[in-house]
């Protein structure tokens, strides 16, 4: 019987890296519906926020904040990579570094400078091979990523911003389409897109109070903190999500291969078996 | 039917509150503020304290506790990006006044050492948090 213990041996490790890809893609299911109600969760927020944002940029105040008005020369731009700490999870974070780099090529042909920021252990990894201009690196958020982690590394770049070292800030993220579907994104942040308003036409402003400055600096960095925020909270479902969808794919492969391993030792097997009886046969009939 | 407005509370945890009103009370860094439908545009910070929403058409109120945040206001949309809100219902006495407790302790030990470290200003607000917590359950209880 030719190659059978192999082929047993073979049947066996597979079986045994099976059994890993089925407990991962059940932990990441169950993890998944957690990190997708806390993205539900923080939604609203995230989307209030970039409303009354857009209000303000449609506005014409006394005060115009630094974040809402366009500078005319772009000599470098900031960065802000999500990406996920552990891997396993299918083509989801290089999607996000391709269409960063993408991104960063345009601004690079423009003659503008990168600066990165990366969030994760993924895009650190990936953008230090790469050699770019890492300035803040964040990783190990976990499964539940807190605000107030976040903020000293948003805080580097609005620095950055504010003291006119980066002239635009964009963030790249994954998208959460649904659990099968994770789109990568790149968002402007900085200076703030003022979406079209018809209903914000006419000339008008906020009261302030107390003061315009005070108001629009503690709400600028409300703004950017929470779409950061959201940005790492869904980051953290999209995760999940291709990590269970990798691992399905990956237990059903591994069922695949044992399955034809198993037609291949039994083929063996019963051609041992019919090859034996031939040769007692022959052997008897040669007495 | 007086004019009505629709008002959002949301806190970066979850959607608090989404519906219509006639009035609300928050509580500005400069004071309390009500908000009638129609109000011009405004922006404003909140400190801690409690939120009130009344609607005279179904004559029914609302509190909800925020222990900061920003207030927006449109002619008809208002909306409060709270940096925690919780139901009023929801503040546990027990844990308010704990609170309160250990930001006055460390006050007090502040005081003593004159521990160069020691984040003066964080304490004074998570004081200033608790006792505005304490105070809107008191008033829910006299109202009740």
């Amino acid at each position: 019987m030719s190659g059978a213990k192999e082929i047993r041996t073979q049947i066996k490790s597979i079986q045994n890296t099976q059994k890993i890809t089925k407990a991962m893609e059940m932990v990441a299911a169950s993890k998944m519906r957690k990190a997708q109600e806390r993205m539900r969760a923080s939604r609203p927020y995230a989307s209030k926020m970039r409303e009354v944002i857009g209000h303000l940029a449609n506005s014409h105040p006394e005060y115009r904040h630094p974040y809402l008005s366009e500078r005319k020369e772009v000599k470098r731009v900031g960065f802000i990579i999500i990406s996920s700490d552990r891997g396993l999870c299918g083509g989801l974070n290089i999607n996000v570094f391709k269409q960063a780099v993408k991104e960063m090529k345009v601004w690079s042909e423009q003659g503008a400078e990168v600066d990165l920021c990366t969030i994760g252990k993924k895009a650190g990894a990936f953008f230090k091979r790469l050699g770019g201009g890492i300035v803040a690196e964040l990783s190990d958020l976990g499964d539940a990523p807190a605000l107030d982690a976040l903020i000293g590394t948003v805080q580097v770049m609005l620095t950055a911003y504010d003291e006119g070292r980066i002239d635009r800030l964009f963030i790249v993220q994954n998208q959460f389409v649904n659990t099968m579907t994770q789109s990568p994104e790149v968002m402007q942040l900085l200076p703030v897109v003022a979406e079209d308003d018809e209903r914000l036409k006419h000339h008008w402003d906020y009261i302030y109070e107390p003061d315009a400055k005070p108001v629009l600096d503690g709400l600028m960095m409300r703004y950017v903190e929470s779409q950061v925020y959201q940005g790492v909270v869904e980051n953290v479902a999209c995760e999940m999500a291709a990590r269970m969808v990798a691992m399905k794919s990956a237990t059903d492969n591994a069922g695949d291969m044992i399955d034809e391993l198993k037609l291949i030792y039994n083929k063996a097997r019963q051609a041992s078996i019919t090859q034996e009886i031939s040769e007692i046969v022959s052997g008897a009939a040669a007495v | 039917m007086a004019v009505t407005m629709h008002i959002d509370i949301v806190s970066a945890e979850s959607e608090i509150f989404s519906g219509t009103a006639t009035m609300m009370v928050a509580p500005a860094e400069m004071g309390e503020v009500g908000v009638a439908a129609r109000h011009a545009p405004m922006i404003t910070r909140l400190k801690a304290g409690e939120i009130r929403i009344l609607n005279e058409n179904d004559n029914t109120e609302k509190d909800f506790f925020v222990s900061g945040g920003i207030l927006e206001v449109q002619p008809h949309v208002v909306t409060v990006l709270a940096d925690t809100a919780l139901r009023a219902d929801d503040i546990d006495e027990n844990a308010a006044l704990e609170a309160k407790k250990r930001a006055e302790e460390l006050l007090a030990s502040a005081k003593g050492e004159q521990d160069a470290e020691f984040d003066y200003k964080k304490a004074q607000a998570e004081l200033l948090e608790s006792v505005a917590r304490l105070q809107t359950l008191k008033k829910m209880r006299e109202r009740k």
